[in-house]
């Protein structure tokens, strides 16, 4: 009986216990990649994401224009002379959360105090940077809703979040960060190009 | 009478024919007509067996719809319209599953609120409840996924927020809800996954857990109003003294409340299917638009109370974090709590003064949840979140110093 037991190699079994153990778990790890990775954007779905193009030239000061891309609003709005007054008030900074868009997401070229490539023409990905939802444009100044210091911009209705005329977002909001803006560029002066990065000179 | 003996044998020849390749009348034993509940179950002892009832429900109809839907975006929003009015019945089909989503909860609320009372996850009911709450996390998923299916701007608008929860984590936020879209936005492939997801995976999960929980429960034995185990006193027979068993006792007790249950669910079934918009949003009768927020946004009744903490937090990483703790926390109560007896009976005041403050902020918060996030109702938000919290924070605290009454051998009953 006791021979028996000797004849038993504990340590070969340990090592082989290991060794497959080790083994089959790669196997399933390795197995699990296609799995998983099917769930990333299809080839049609990277395709269809392809650039869109606007035609701006129609667009009135102090309008707002939405394109489709990517299943995403893009907001296009071209600031008249009274909205680029409100940007410019000196004290606005100061309610702003991230003012000079440091921890924003926005191209080079748009990284800057109104946040465009045009001064003119403000283009943002319209959707809140909390939870997604698509903000609605509040642009008068002094909204009944939005209080008299509302220098006009975008509110969000799901949670509350507002931002400025230059997509920024203000303090005491739910939103972490200032609206995005996508990569874009004008293709001649009447019509943006969203999907594609401007060459910056 | 010779025949019908011979046919009783036959039926026994039968039975003794399955009991040798396969043990029905052994599993029929131990988890029905011998297996001990303490004799002195009451009103909240019905809530289990009906989850269990609206889990059938809910499969069956599942199954119904699944022969009609379509789960594309172009296809979605349609082919429910065409349930609702051209399918034989597929109206009632559909509405008893829609109306099901929302008794599941009411159900699922009220049996872990008796959880809650009578200190059933305490020991050695541990596995018991950890199993309850992966039910329960299963449940929201389920119905998170199965809310986008109708495809209505009310699921698109709703699948869009959750999702992008995600987003708040850092540094692999945004490509992980990317992989979970498997598209830039909320689309034609994010339905068809989530159909998948809602219709197989989650259901099978659900019901892997729901056999776990109840082969769990079988295996300590039922708690009771009492917080007594009656496994400690055993009669002759080696049964429990206190207990009767579940088959007939409770399974005619629970027949009883399951033909109130019917009445009540047929009333909201036919009279009131949308239940003022409360079980079904008016923003959903709209198709989904992705250009097209509606203009006030809040999930159906039951996540409120987490979609409240959520929205009272001016800080997206910590509000998503606090939301998931507000449901996580639950796992861990057998550990919190710290105090000799179970059931509220023998509890202190103080224990059933931070229950009774925990349950109306839970109320209040679901209240919340539903209003447009106003400054007033987003401070309101904040002093019954922290209400919320402080049940379970302050749990080892109350429950180690609360006085408690000395809980008696045997569980109290009085016979009709």
């Amino acid at each position: 009986m006791t021979s028996e037991v000797e004849k038993v190699d504990g340590g070969r079994r340990h090592f082989l216990l290991v060794a497959t153990t080790v083994t089959g778990i790669a196997g399933a790890a390795m197995t699990a990649v296609p799995f998983l990775a099917s769930w990333k954007p299809s080839a049609r779905a990277q395709a269809l994401g392809a650039p869109v193009e606007q035609d701006i030239s129609k667009l009135e000061p102090g309008a707002m224009v939405k394109v489709n891309w990517r299943g995403q609003a893009i907001f296009i709005v071209r600031r008249s002379p009274e909205m680029m007054k409100q940007l410019e008030d000196p004290a606005l900074d100061g309610r702003l959360r991230d003012p000079k868009s440091e921890q924003s997401e926005q191209p080079k070229y748009a990284q800057n105090e109104l946040r465009s490539l045009k001064p003119e023409f403000l283009v943002l990905v319209g959707v809140c940077t909390h939870l997604g939802c698509a903000p609605l444009s509040r642009f008068q100044p002094a909204d009944a809703e939005l209080g008299a210091d509302w220098p006009g911009g975008f509110y969000c209705p799901c949670h509350g979040s507002k931002f400025d005329l230059a997509g920024r977002v203000f303090k005491d909001v739910p939103a972490p960060t200032n609206l995005k803006v996508p990569p874009y560029r004008f293709v001649t002066d009447d019509v943006v190009q969203v999907g594609v990065d401007a060459e910056v000179a | 009478m010779s025949a019908t003996m011979q046919e009783k044998g036959r039926m026994a020849q039968l039975v003794d024919w399955i009991d040798a390749r396969f043990p029905m009348t052994r599993f029929m034993k131990e988890h029905a007509s011998e297996y001990y509940a303490p004799k002195n179950f009451n009103f909240w002892y019905y809530f289990g067996s009906l989850a269990l009832v609206v889990l059938v429900l809910q499969i069956v109809t599942g199954i119904f719809l699944t022969m009609n839907y379509k789960p594309s975006a172009a296809d979605a929003f349609a082919s429910v319209e065409y349930i609702m009015r051209d399918v034989e019945w597929g109206w009632l089909i559909r509405y008893m599953h829609s109306t099901g989503a929302s008794a599941f909860f009411i159900v699922v609320y009220l049996h872990m609120f008796r959880g809650l009372m009578y200190g059933s996850y305490k020991n050695p009911r541990e596995l018991v409840w950890i199993f309850g709450m992966l039910i329960y996390l299963c449940l929201m998923a389920e119905a998170f996924f199965g809310y986008l299916l109708p495809w209505g701007n009310m699921s698109y608008w709703g699948a869009q927020v959750i999702v992008s929860l995600f987003g708040a984590i850092p540094g692999i936020g945004e490509s992980l809800v990317e992989w979970i879209r498997g598209d830039y936005y909320i689309s034609d492939i994010t339905l068809n996954r989530f159909f998948a997801l809602h219709v197989i995976a989650l259901p099978l999960a659900l019901v892997f857990l729901v056999i776990a929980h109840i082969f769990a429960l079988h295996e300590v034995g039922s708690n009771n109003p009492d917080g007594v185990e009656i496994k400690k006193l055993k009669g002759p027979d080696g049964h429990p003294v206190d207990g009767i068993p579940f088959h007939p006792y409770y399974t005619v007790k629970d027949l009883v409340g399951f033909i109130v249950f019917a009445m009540l669910f047929a009333l909201v079934l036919f009279f009131a299917p949308e239940m003022g918009g409360y079980f079904l949003e008016h923003a959903n009768f709209d198709p989904a638009n992705p250009l097209q927020t509606p203009e006030h946004i809040a999930p159906v009744w039951y996540f409120t109370p987490f979609y409240a903490i959520l929205r009272a937090v001016p800080n997206k990483l910590l509000g998503v974090a606090l939301m998931g703790a507000a449901v996580i926390l639950f796992v861990f109560l057998p550990w919190l709590d710290r105090s000799k007896v179970k059931s509220i009976r023998y509890r202190g005041w103080l224990f059933r003064g931070f229950l009774g403050a925990f349950a109306v902020s839970f109320i209040a918060l679901g209240y919340l949840g539903l209003q447009p996030a106003t400054p007033g109702y987003t401070l309101a938000a904040r002093f019954f979140a922290v209400v919320y919290f402080a049940f379970f924070l302050l749990m080892p605290w109350y429950t180690r110093i609360d006085q408690t009454k000395p809980v008696p051998e045997r569980v109290t009953y009085h016979a009709h």
